[in-house]
C-alpha cells in the first residue's frame, strides 16, 4: 500500500552521494518540529529547520480578545515557564494603561518568575538527559522540579498554567507561612542541583559527547542575534535582569554566568548555573520583600489604551530575552500583539551550527540551544 | 469398511476448508480464555508513540517522573520506533500542519492501536477554538478511545485516563482486528 | 488613568480604608541619552527620517521604504547596534499600507544595552494580495543584520510582504498548502468572529 505523502513531506533528491533525511516530527530527538538534514556519510552538509507544527495563531487571536482575557492563551506557548511568558505582556499593558504596581506585588512577581525559571530549566535538563540517553538525568530533574511546582501550586492553585500575573499586580497574595516553606524548599533544591555535577556535568561520557561540538563563536553569537543562555555560553555578558532591570531586579544582586567556550557543553551548563543564581535571587527577594501590603491594583473593567500607542517590553525568560510589542488604538483589544521569543531567535543558529557536524551530535546541539518549539511557533 | 480417519477425509482439494473449520472450532472453544490472556498482555504493555503535538507534552513528561511514575501501570515513556507501539497519546493542539503527519503516524502503527486525546485542545480545540490554524478536536482525524480533559490535564488525570483505557481493553474482543 | 485605579488590600476590603492609587505622572522631559541617539540619525539623514517617539530606552524612527536600507546601514556602522530582536508587521488597511517594525538592539556596546531602536517602514498594500508577485515589497535587511533571516520569512508569510534581496523567501510556520490570505492581515477574519 502506498500512501500519498502530504505536500512538503516528500524528500528532495540532491545527488547520489548526499541523502536527505527527515528528523521529526515523530522522533525522540526532535520535539515538535522537523529538521531536514542532508547528510554525506555521517556528516551533515546542510540543515533546514521546519518549525510551525504548533503554530496556533496566538497573535491573531490576541486581536480579538481584550487585555484581560488575553492572559490565559498568552502563557500557553511555554506552560512550564508561564509566569515569565506573561511577564512582558503584563508589563506592556501596565505601561499602556499607566498603572504603577505596589512594592510587594513586584517582589511576588520576581519570586514567581525565578521559581518558574527553575521549573522550566529542570524540564529542559530532563529532556536533555533523555536526548543523550542519560536516564538518570531525566529522573532526577523531573522529580526535583516537583518541589518547586508544589510551591507554585500553593501560590496560584495550578500546577503549570498559573495565569498568576495580571496587569496591576498578581492575582493572589502569597499563602500564609509561605516564606518559611519557600526558603526550606529552595535551600534543599539548591543542595540537590549541586549534586548533578557528579552525575552529569563531570561525567566523561557527557563531556566527550558535547565538548567542542557545535561551537558558536562570540562574534557569530552577536551577529546571529542569539539570546539567553546561548549568548552567555559564547562569552557575551548580557542578561536583561542586570542590563535592563524591570520591577525590583535593580534592588537585588543579580550575578550572570558567562562561559567562553561556546560549545554544547557550555550551553548546557549555563542554565544549570543560572538555576543556582535564581535560588540566590529568591532568598534575597524573600528577605527584602515587604511583609504585608496590597498585591493588586484594581482596574476598571475592560481597560483601554490611550489612543494610538505602542510599547515594547522585554524580560529575561528561561530561554533568553522575551519581548512583547503591543500596538494599541484605544480600543479594548490590542491592535497588534507580537511576541519576540527567545526560542525563535535561537533557531537561526541551528543550521549554522549543524553544518559539518556529525549526525549523532544533532540532538545534543539542537537541544542545547535552549529551544522550546511550541514557543517558537506561537 | 473401517473407521474413516481424519487424514483420509482431507484431500488436497478440501484442505483449506478443513483448516478453516478447525480454526472456527478452536476459536469457539478457547477464544474467550485466550482473549482474556491476550488482553491481559496488552493492558500492561501500552507503549505510546513518541510524538508531541503541543504543550501537554510537559505534563506527559511529568507523568513519568519519579513522583507519578506511570511505568508501574505498564505505560513506558519515550519509546523510539512507532512500529512497536500500540498507543498514541495526542498531547494537545492539532494544527493543520500537524494533522496529516499525525494520521500518517497512526496509519503506520500495527494493529491493535489505541488513541488517547489528552487536553482540551485535542478534544474540542479548547482555548484555540477560533484560531485559523487549529483543528476543532481530533475526532475527524483519529478514532479516539479515551478523552482526558484539562488544560493541561494533571498527571493524575492522565493516569486515570490510561487506567480507563485498560478497563476498556479488558472488555474488548481480543481478535477484533483479525 | 487617575480615576480608574484603586487598590484593594488582600486582608480587608472595607470601603472607608480603600486607598486610591495616585495617578502616575509621566515625566514629560525627553531623556537625554535617547535624544542624542536620535539626533545623530537626524543629523545624518535630515528630512528623510521622522522621529516618532523618544521614550525611556526606546527611540522610534520612521523611514520611507527607499531609505530603509541606508538608514539601517548607518545604524549598524555609525551607532553600534548589532542585532535585530524582532521584526513585526502591522497592517493599516485605511492607509493602504503595511508597517514593518524592526526592534534593533546592541550586545557589543554596553552603553546601548538598555536601548532598543525601533525602525519602522511602510510597504504598499494590495487589496488582493498575491504574495511575492505584487507590489507589496520592501528591501531586505539581511545583508546588514543577519539575524532578521527567519523574522523576515515570518513577516512574508503572515503579511505577504516580499523582501527583495532575501535569499530564502520561503514559508516558515504556516502549512504548505495554505492558500488563503496572509493570516495576520486585518481583512483575514478568523472563524466565528
Amino acid at each position: 500500500m502506498t500512501v500519498e505523502l502530504p505536500p512538503g513531506l516528500a524528500l528532495q533528491k540532491v545527488d547520489e552521494r548526499i541523502m536527505t533525511l527527515n528528523v521529526g516530527p515523530q522522533h525522540p530527538g526532535s520535539g515538535h518540529m522537523r529538521i531536514i538534514v542532508q547528510i554525506d556519510g555521517d556528516y551533515i552538509v546542510a540543515c533546514d529547520p521546519d518549525p510551525g507544527y504548533v503554530h496556533r495563531g496566538e497573535e491573531k487571536m490576541a486581536e480579538y480578545r481584550n487585555y484581560i482575557t488575553n492572559i490565559p492563551h498568552l502563557e500557553r506557548p511555554v506552560i512550564h515557564d508561564s509566569c515569565n511568558a506573561l511577564y512582558p505582556y503584563v508589563l506592556g499593558v501596565e505601561d499602556l494603561l499607566g498603572i504603577e504596581v505596589t512594592e510587594r506585588a513586584k517582589y511576588v512577581r520576581v519570586i514567581c518568575s525565578e521559581l518558574n525559571r527553575c521549573i522550566y530549566t529542570m524540564y529542559w535538563l530532563a529532556i536533555y538527559g533523555i536526548f543523550l540517553g542519560h536516564s538518570t538525568m531525566f529522573m532526577w530533574p523531573a522529580g526535583d522540579r516537583e518541589l518547586l511546582i508544589d510551591l507554585m501550586e500553593k501560590i496560584s492553585g495550578a500546577r503549570v498554567t498559573h495565569s498568576h500575573f495580571v496587569p496591576g499586580g498578581v492575582r493572589n497574595d502569597l499563602p500564609p507561612n509561605f516564606e518559611e516553606v519557600c526558603l526550606r524548599q529552595v535551600n534543599y533544591f539548591e543542595k540537590r542541583i549541586k549534586e548533578y555535577a557528579a552525575v552529569f556535568y563531570d561525567n566523561p561520557i557527557l563531556i566527550s559527547r558535547t565538548q567542542d561540538t557545535g561551537v558558536l563563536s562570540r562574534e557569530d553569537a552577536i551577529r546571529l542575534g542569539t539570546t539567553g543562555s546561548v549568548l552567555r555560553a559564547s562569552g557575551v555578558d548580557y542578561d536583561l535582569r542586570q542590563k535592563e532591570p524591570y520591577d525590583v531586579y535593580e534592588e537585588l544582586d543579580v550575578h550572570t554566568n558567562v562561559m567562553k567556550e561556546g560549545d554544547s557543553y557550555a550551553r548546557s551548563k549555563v542554565p544549570w548555573l543560572d538555576m543556582m543564581e535564581s535560588c540566590n535571587i529568591i532568598r534575597q527577594a524573600l528577605q527584602k520583600m515587604p511583609k504585608s501590603g496590597s498585591v493588586r491594583v484594581k482596574l476598571k473593567p475592560n481597560p483601554k489604551g490611550k489612543g494610538l500607542d505602542s510599547v515594547y517590553k522585554r524580560v529575561e525568560s528561561g530561554r533568553g530575552s522575551l519581548g512583547c510589542y503591543i500596538v494599541s488604538d484605544g480600543k479594548v483589544e490590542p491592535y497588534r500583539l507580537k511576541l519576540s521569543v527567545g526560542s525563535f531567535r535561537n533557531l537561526i543558529a541551528l543550521p549554522y551550527l549543524l553544518k559539518g557536524e556529525k549526525l549523532g551530535n544533532m540532538p545534543s546541539v539542537y537541544w542545547s540551544l535552549n529551544y522550546w518549539p511550541v514557543e517558537a511557533d506561537r | 469398511m473401517g473407521i474413516k480417519l481424519l487424514k483420509d477425509l482431507v484431500t488436497p482439494e478440501n484442505a483449506n476448508v478443513f483448516i478453516g473449520k478447525l480454526g472456527d472450532i478452536l476459536e469457539k472453544a478457547i477464544d474467550k480464555p485466550l482473549g482474556y490472556a491476550i488482553n491481559w498482555g496488552r493492558i500492561w504493555s501500552l507503549w505510546p508513540v513518541h510524538i508531541e503535538t503541543a504543550c501537554c507534552s510537559v505534563e506527559f513528561g511529568a507523568a513519568s517522573s519519579p513522583r507519578y511514575d506511570v511505568e508501574r501501570f505498564g505505560i513506558i515513556e519515550a519509546f523510539g520506533s512507532l512500529r512497536q507501539c500500540d498507543l498514541i497519546v495526542v498531547q494537545g493542539t492539532i494544527t493543520r500542519k500537524m494533522a496529516p503527519r499525525l494520521r500518517l503516524v497512526y496509519d503506520q502503527m500495527p494493529e491493535p492501536k489505541y488513541v488517547i486525546a489528552m487536553g482540551a485542545c485535542a478534544i474540542t480545540g479548547g482555548l484555540y477554538f477560533d484560531s485559523y490554524n487549529v483543528l476543532p478536536g481530533i475526532d475527524g482525524v483519529l478514532p479516539v478511545d479515551v478523552y482526558v480533559p484539562g488544560c493541561p490535564p494533571r498527571p493524575e488525570t492522565l493516569i486515570q485516563g490510561c487506567i480507563l483505557l485498560q478497563e476498556k481493553i479488558k472488555r474488548m474482543k481480543a481478535r477484533k482486528f483479525v | 488613568m487617575s480615576t480608574d485605579a484603586e487598590q484593594i488590600t488582600t486582608e480587608e476590603k472595607s470601603a472607608d480604608e480603600k486607598p486610591v492609587a495616585k495617578p502616575v505622572v509621566k515625566s514629560v522631559q525627553v531623556p537625554a541619552f535617547e535624544k542624542s541617539i536620535s539626533d545623530k540619525v537626524v543629523e545624518k539623514f535630515g528630512d528623510k527620517i521622522k522621529v516618532e517617539f523618544i521614550k525611556e530606552n526606546r527611540v522610534g524612527i520612521k523611514v520611507s521604504r527607499e531609505d530603509v536600507h541606508d538608514v539601517a546601514e548607518f545604524i549598524r556602522d555609525g551607532l553600534n547596534y548589532d542585532h535585530v530582536e524582532s521584526v513585526s508587521g502591522v497592517d493599516y488597511p485605511q492607509d493602504k499600507e503595511i508597517e514593518v517594525v524592526y526592534h534593533i538592539g546592541s550586545y557589543s556596546d554596553s552603553s546601548l544595552a538598555k536601548q532598543i531602536l525601533v525602525l519602522a517602514t511602510r510597504a504598499q498594500r494590495e487589496e488582493n494580495p498575491i504574495p511575492g508577485k505584487d507590489a507589496t515589497k520592501l528591501p531586505s535587511l539581511r545583508d546588514i543584520f543577519y539575524s532578521v533571516e527567519f523574522h523576515e520569512r515570518e513577516v512574508f508569510e503572515m503579511f505577504g510582504v516580499y523582501f527583495t534581496g532575501h535569499p530564502d523567501n520561503r514559508r516558515l510556520l504556516l502549512p504548505e498548502d495554505w492558500a488563503d490570505l496572509p493570516p495576520l492581515r486585518k481583512d483575514f477574519a478568523i472563524k466565528g468572529r
